[in-house]
């Protein structure tokens, strides 16, 4: 079980009260995690990630374990405190403009 | 009764402000999508229930949204914006090629027949469709493939298509304009396009007379007279009588012909409504007065209508969607300022009330006219 925090305004949304919780099947990846959260909540689509390219979009970031994941590949296996479900995969906004 | 929904697009959210015929006691609604700009929100003449909205985010893009039941309840439906094949390239402000890139959507226009039929107007300029209620969206490419598409430039505010004009009287007809190439029509539904910029003449360009590469920035057709166009160009008020085939200046005695909206009375179709703005380095109205200006011949003589509006210290801009008519009568006018004011005349512009005063700044106005 995976455990991921959204931004506020992805949360609301998705109408999610707190944490995501998914199941991946395999080993999880930054891109199977977010296959399966888009799958779960199609609304959130095109809202992390670019729809045709993957890319993530550049205000936002992936944190887990107080690292920064953002330029890990999408396909490299996420920490192991983030696949036993210890830590959250944290997807973070910039805290910029207004 | 019969009843108004005004459907508000701001920096931070869209707003819903309902009153019966006499247009005097509001009920206000939202925000919606709070913290979202919403460029746009727009009903379905056939539907009125089946209401679009466009909401995006620098943060995390671009959401269209869909309501059946006028606003109260939304869902989100597709947001997946892809050119038709290899983009290609336009100019970009230093005149370099650059390639096309969705930003946003500027502009929903629903079907006049087909309340799952919607158009979109998007940044960098393209003319999309969804037959499918805003599940699914096509680019109608041959707007941009039609030949000028890779000499558009961006006006300052990004290069926008936000206008989209349909004919009701053929269905095969589409007007558009786009910020800053100008304005384009289709007689086929959308799969051959042709500029129509003849008669615009705008100082700053290279070529005044360009047949593309005029700022337009608002086109507005009474639906009784679809071969009438009237135009807020960048400097400069325009009025077309052959479906733009050429244009000519009405723009006669106002303060300043710079503006973004522009609108035309729902019962008269020479009657026409413009906010003049002092300068396009100076966005807000001249001498501190908010001035709506009146037309009742078609352009050229115009007066101010200020009973109800501030005429001092007022510095608010009106953006090119955020004016609108319903079709009451008396008609109703309506506008929503930079300020976040939204001001309403249920007497044509003779006198103005403020629905709302703080809303976030005003990006788009619609007016649904319910029975």
């Amino acid at each position: 079980m995976i455990r991921v925090i959204l931004p506020h305004h992805l949360r609301t949304l998705a109408n999610i009260g707190g944490e995501v919780e998914l199941d991946v099947a395999g080993e999880p990846t930054l891109r199977s995690v977010l296959d399966a959260l888009e799958a779960r909540y199609p609304m959130l689509r095109g809202t992390i990630r670019d729809q045709v390219t993957q890319q993530r979009r550049p205000f936002l970031r992936f944190f887990a374990c107080e690292e920064d994941l953002s330029h890990e590949s999408a396909d490299a296996p996420l920490p192991a405190a983030v696949t036993s479900g210890a830590e959250p995969l944290i997807v973070i906004g910039a805290i910029a403009g207004g | 009764m019969s009843q108004v929904r005004v459907l508000v697009g701001t920096r931070k959210g869209a707003f819903v402000l309902t009153a019966d015929g006499k247009r005097e006691q509001w009920d206000v609604s939202g925000p919606h999508f709070a913290g979202w700009e919403i460029y746009h929100v727009k009903g379905s003449a056939v539907d009125p229930n089946r209401v679009y909205a466009s909401q995006s985010s620098g943060w995390f893009g671009q959401l269209i949204q869909r309501s059946n039941d006028g606003g109260k309840t939304w869902e989100a439906v597709g947001n997946k914006f892809t050119y038709d094949g290899v983009p290609g390239t336009h100019q970009w402000y230093d005149g370099t090629p650059h390639p096309w890139e969705f930003k946003r959507v500027w502009h929903l226009e629903p079907s006049l027949g087909d309340p799952d039929t919607v158009y979109a107007g998007i940044e960098d300029a393209a003319l999309f469709r969804s037959t499918d209620g805003g599940q699914t969206w096509q680019e109608l490419s041959g707007l941009r493939g039609h030949g000028s598409g890779p000499h558009w430039q961006p006006g300052a505010g990004g290069m926008c298509l936000h206008t989209i004009i349909l004919d009701p009287s053929d269905p095969g007809r589409i007007f558009i304009a786009i910020s800053a190439a100008g304005a384009f029509r289709t007689d086929d539904g959308g799969a051959t396009w042709r500029p129509i910029n003849r008669g615009l003449h705008s100082q700053h360009i290279p070529d005044p007379n360009a047949e593309v590469g005029h700022c337009v920035h608002h086109v507005a057709m009474h639906p009784s007279r679809p071969g009438v166009l009237f135009m807020q160009k960048h400097w400069d008020v325009m009025r077309s009588d052959d479906a733009g085939d050429s244009w000519k200046e009405v723009s006669g005695n106002l303060p300043t012909d710079f503006g973004f909206v522009i609108d035309v009375h729902a019962h008269e179709p020479e009657t026409v409504y413009v906010v003049p703005i002092k300068s396009d380095s100076e966005h807000y109205v001249p001498d501190g007065k908010l001035r709506v200006f009146r037309s009742r011949t078609g352009g050229n003589e115009w007066e101010a209508l200020t009973k109800g509006l501030p005429q001092a210290n007022c510095y608010v801009n009106v953006l090119r969607d955020a004016m609108a008519v319903d079709s009451l009568d008396k008609c109703g006018v309506y506008f929503g300022t930079s300020g976040g004011q939204v001001y309403v005349s249920a007497d044509a512009g003779d006198s103005w009330a403020a629905i709302v005063r703080d809303l976030p700044p005003v990006l788009s106005v619609e007016v649904q006219t319910l029975a």
